[in-house]
């Protein structure tokens, strides 16, 4: 056993601390306090050694204060977080304080206040599943409790390696998450206790049991997503946009309708005011997939932009583990982080006041090694009981600018599998979501066809062509026959791509929906109009699309759905071959 | 506390100086003694060893080896209490309206985050009277919002109107690099109004130091949020965020920081965020409003590229109008659903055909816009403008949206412009019964 080492404070610089250890020896990546004079413990992490018992801290709180000379009390442990039930329909900092403990104590997030991150006076309800005598080892269930929506297995932790048996191990009841639970015995007879809940190391990706691809389409309900640029279970997208382009709308329209059974929102250096307004309206909105709170769901863990800038990296690591951690249950867990570009920014302070050589707009150099091992801990994985887990994970990027070709859209373009580029053009015309409908991708499967899915995407650049002649030449320079084609092209956008996440009924489209929509729109696109005249042209498609909208609008158990269909049909049919008739 | 004075200075930059020092505490105060006994303060900003940096309050200027830099034991606060108002004060924290130096309370600055579960949904819509604000970018309580414009533009003014045109209880000034006539028009302004006896500015100007100046947005939210925690409504105008992070510039260069972009330090973000971060709805308190100017010339750059990332909006100012496109509320959906039923559709309404007819303009270039759909939407256009972009045009919400609906009917048919059938029903205006509009007839 590592003996803990103490140490001084030689320099602080911000959330830059060194130290020089006065004995023990040092991890790198371990937790260490630095004791103020106030008798404040504030967290730090050990992310230098150096000759001569030097080390450097960053610091997760306010360095205010800190003298040379102070204690640091080093931990001996990485940074972690606390596994169990519990966890779900809570609201973390980014070092796992739940938010609304502290807030019993003080207003203000005040420096050096921590609790207890799982709550300890709630009885959970333990079933166990294994008997005294059986074999056991790192990540054996031993029993399970009903947390939420489903049953929360309890498992040996993860680190526990070789092969032990169960020595005692706690009869059907009820049981904190401090209480013990098991006992296990490894071959030499030593003895370990086990509780519900058990730490594993933020950094440290956890094992997959087995890795399969991302293949199945993970409906969202947002109709520009799931029918252009899907996101598979267990996959990875990458969402940069310039500001107010729509990144967190998205993201907060994600967190509500995506089927996943577990949402973690990480809520990294943005505004606080934005995870409010998910934390208070989550737990008053009824998931209709489940018919429960939305906030049973999730977990939101907040570093906002103003909490302490060293703890970002921490939020998105910490939401990541116990991402993972669920997908071992065999859940279909959804990240979303906003914004990783916070997390890299945090980075690169630390990098420039340790003076290390920057790369691009100062950013390190190791940035995009960080950004693709961080998407890579998304992924399916095949579990020992059969089952499948899988944690996908939506980042968005806040590039300097709103230009792309900065070193965070990059390093993140190149990990991930579908991109969704926001437009700065689409949402100054009020286009939401204005994720370009050209240079988008995702190599991920559509709810609709692949046949389908080419069907639209080429009207689409037929009407972006059509467009850019039309303000070369004017309506008078193309043909009637062109003009309808774009027409259809900016119905499509209209009425199927273009989503008010704000509405009640607009802001969600169910995969049956979506697929009766395309089937309207397919019809509209074939139908060959016999109107002639760019001003008659241009009326008949505003009727159609006055009509598709207002139906959008209806929900299709509501009085009139039916008729507004037949209405929108009728249009469409009305005007069809009339030139021929005439 | 034992106050240590130390003589041994051994660097003296811009806004930075060195010293050997002891037991000294990140982010304490401290005095430097001029020979003369002049005093002016400094703040410890790094340790290393017993190397201590400091930032000087007053600048590097005339800063010699022979001053004496005295720690005070203490951080930097500023003063509150009521009697505050109506009075002016330095980036210093000083008074310097000539009057009496007030005894009062001290309170941190730049103190932590309110706990974000304290904090309420923003739902209060302000109405500022200006219809670019009220029907399309609404602002609402505890919004942070700046003005970005171009120097030289009215800013200060429409900031100046809306602050004593809404309901605040306080109205806090934070004044940033302000030129002498600015400084001046905020008072008359705030005096005209009748609304001195509940303002305080706080006020650094060219001839002062920029550390100073870095200090005034800090100041100013300091004692905004002991109003807000009292359950007061305040509002906080800061002019000019582009001038503050200049000098946090400054600072960082003659720290020999790595730049990001632009010569700005790689914490511009954060350090911009933890200003705009103290507005706030406070649960079982007041709130606090803050309305920012940030001079660009282009959005881009820097510095309103990194506060657009922080704030919740901006009102973008062109040529004195309030432009629609590259303005931004985005707590409008918190309340615009709660005004008039009509709110929000003939918002997205008027915007979607404005957004049509700058197609036109761009088209208009190429000599190709002719047929009579694109010249209504051009003529819309200016109706726009002239009607609606005014800033200092003063309007209800409720004949702003009217004038709206005026703006439809007298370019267009029912049916172009995208509305329910509805809302046609109840609010398209026949022509010759328009509520605002002067009518214009073709011939
Ligand atoms: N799908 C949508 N439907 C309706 N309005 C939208 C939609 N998406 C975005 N908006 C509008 O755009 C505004 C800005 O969106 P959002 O806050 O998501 O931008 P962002 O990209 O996250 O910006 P930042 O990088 O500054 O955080 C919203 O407040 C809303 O008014
Ligand atoms: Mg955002």
């Amino acid at each position: 056993m590592m003996q803990k080492a103490k140490g001084k404070v030689v320099s602080v610089n911000e959330s830059l601390v060194g130290a020089k250890t006065t004995e023990g020896s040092v991890m790198n990546g371990e937790v260490a306090y630095i004791v103020i004079e106030d008798g404040k413990r504030l967290k730090s992490e050990v992310i230098d050694v150096k000759p001569d018992d030097m080390v450097y801290l960053q610091v997760f709180e306010d360095t205010s204060w800190m003298k040379v000379g102070d204690l640091v009390e080093f931990s001996g442990l990485p940074l972690a977080v606390k596994l169990g039930p519990g966890i779900l329909g809570s609201v973390t900092d980014g070092l796992q304080n739940p938010l609304y403990e502290l807030a019993k104590k003080e207003w203000f997030l005040e420096r050096g206040l921590v609790v207890e991150p799982l709550d300890t006076t709630i009885k959970w309800h333990f079933t166990p599943s294994v008997q005294k005598g059986d074999l056991a080892t790192g990540g054996t269930v031993l029993g399970s409790v009903p947390e939420k929506l489903f049953q929360h297995k309890i498992f040996v932790p993860f680190s526990i390696q070789g092969g032990h048996t169960i020595e005692q191990i706690a009869p059907e009841g009820d049981y904190t998450v401090d209480e013990p639970i098991a006992v296990i015995k490894d071959t030499m007879g030593k003895s370990i206790e086990l509780k519900m809940v058990f730490e594993w190391p933020v950094k440290k990706p956890m094992p997959f049991n087995e890795r399969s691809v991302p293949v199945n389409p993970m409906p969202t309900g947002i109709r520009i997503l799931d029918a252009l640029f899907p996101i598979a279970y267990g996959g990875t997208a990458c969402n940069p946009g310039p500001f107010g382009a729509g990144k967190t709308v998205l993201q907060h329209s994600l967190a509500r309708h995506s089927q996943a059974d577990v949402v973690i929102i990480a809520a990294c250096g943005e505004r606080a005011g934005e995870a409010v307004e998910v934390f208070k309206d989550f737990p008053e909105l009824i998931d209709p997939r489940t018919g429960k709170s939305l906030m049973d769901r999730t977990y939101i863990v907040g570093n906002t932009s103003s909490m302490p800038v060293a703890a970002r990296e921490a939020s998105v690591y910490m939401a990541t583990t116990v991402g993972e951690y669920y997908r071992k249950q065999g859940l279909n867990v959804l990240i979303l982080a906003d914004s990783t570009s916070r997390w890299a920014q945090a980075l690169r302070e630390t990098s420039g006041r340790k003076e290390e050589i920057p790369g691009p707009e100062a950013f390190p150099m190791y940035i995009s090694t960080l950004i693709s091992a961080f998407y890579d801990r998304a992924g399916i994985e095949l579990l020992p009981d059969g089952k499948t887990g899988s944690l996908s994970i939506i980042g968005t990027v806040s590039p300097a600018g709103g230009n792309f070709d900065e070193p965070v859209t990059q390093a993140t373009l190149l990990s991930t599998g579908a991109f969704w580029g926001l437009s700065r053009a689409l949402s100054d015309a009020r286009k939401y979501p204005a994720i370009d409908r050209i240079d988008s991708n995702s190599k991920y499967p559509s709810l609709l066809n692949r046949d389908e899915v080419s069907f639209l995407l080429e009207l689409l650049r037929d009407g972006k062509t059509i467009a850019s002649n039309i303000i070369l030449m004017g309506e008078k320079g193309i043909t009637d026959e062109a003009y309808i084609r774009y027409q259809k092209a900016e119905l499509l956008d209209a009425v199927f791509l273009q989503q008010n996440s704000f509405h009640e009924v607009d802001g969600v489209t169910t995969p049956d929906r979506l697929r009766a929509m395309f089937t309207m729109v397919k019809e509209i696109i074939d139908t060959t109009v016999g109107v002639k005249g760019k001003e008659e042209i241009r009326s008949h498609f505003n009727f159609i699309r006055q009509a598709f909208l207002d139906w959008n609008y209806l929900k299709p158990d509501e009085e009139g759905f039916e008729k507004q269909k037949m209405k929108l049909v009728n249009l469409v049919k009305q005007r069809e071959h009339v030139a021929e008739n005439v | 506390m034992l106050q240590k004075t130390y003589e041994n200075i051994d660097s003296i930059g811009r806004a930075i100086l060195g010293i050997k020092a002891k037991d000294v505490h990140n982010k304490e105060l401290a005095e430097v003694i001029y020979p003369d006994g002049q005093k002016a303060f400094a703040q410890v900003i790094a340790l290393d060893g017993d190397q201590v940096t400091l930032q000087l309050f007053g600048g590097g200027f005339g800063v010699s080896t022979d001053c004496k830099i005295r720690f005070l034991g203490k951080p930097v606060q500023v003063g509150f209490s009521d009697d505050m108002l109506g009075r002016v004060y330095s980036g210093n924290g000083q008074p310097i309206d000539g009057g009496p130096e007030l005894l009062s309370d001290m309170v941190r600055v730049a103190g932590p985050s309110i706990n974000p579960v304290k904090r309420l949904i923003p739902k209060d819509m302000i109405r500022t009277g200006v219809p670019m604000i009220d029907v399309f970018n609404t602002l609402v309580r505890s919004q942070k919002i700046p003005i970005f414009a171009k120097a030289g533009e009215p800013y200060n003014r429409l900031l100046a109107n809306i602050a004593t045109q809404t309901d605040a209880d306080v109205i806090i000034i934070g004044g940033v690099g302000l030129k002498y006539d600015e400084f001046h028009y905020f008072r008359q302004r705030i005096e005209e109004a009748g609304s001195k006896s509940k303002t305080i500015m706080f006020v650094h100007t060219h001839r002062d130091s920029i550390v100073e100046g870095l200090m005034v947005p800090d100041l100013a939210l300091a004692v905004a949020e002991q109003f807000a925690l009292q359950g007061k409504n305040v509002f906080v105008l800061l002019s000019d965020m582009t001038q503050w992070s200049d000098y946090l510039r400054q600072v960082a260069n003659a720290q020999d920081q790595i730049p990001a972009n632009q010569g700005y330090p790689g914490d511009l973000y954060s350090q911009l965020a933890s200003r705009y971060e103290k507005a706030a709805d406070i649960e079982g308190a007041g709130s606090l409003t803050i309305l920012g100017v940030t001079t660009m010339d282009d959005v881009t750059h820097p510095v309103p590229d990194n506060t657009g990332y922080i704030t919740e909006g901006q009102f973008y100012m062109k040529d004195g109008y309030l432009e629609l496109f590259g303005s931004l509320s985005r707590l409008k959906q918190q309340v615009n659903d709660r005004t008039r039923p009509d709110h929000r559709s003939i918002m997205n309404a008027m915007a979607r055909l404005l957004s049509e007819a700058e197609e036109r303009v761009k088209a208009q270039k190429f000599g190709s816009v002719k047929d009579d759909y694109s010249l209504r939407l051009l003529d819309y256009r200016k109706t726009f403008q002239k009607e609606l972009m005014d800033p200092f045009r003063y309007l209800e919400l409720e004949d702003a949206l009217d004038l709206c609906w005026d703006t439809l009917a007298q370019h267009f048919k029912k049916e172009e412009v995208g509305l329910s059938s509805k809302l046609i029903e109840e609010y398209w205006p026949e022509k010759g019964k328009f509520k605002i509009l002067k009518e214009m007839t073709h011939e």
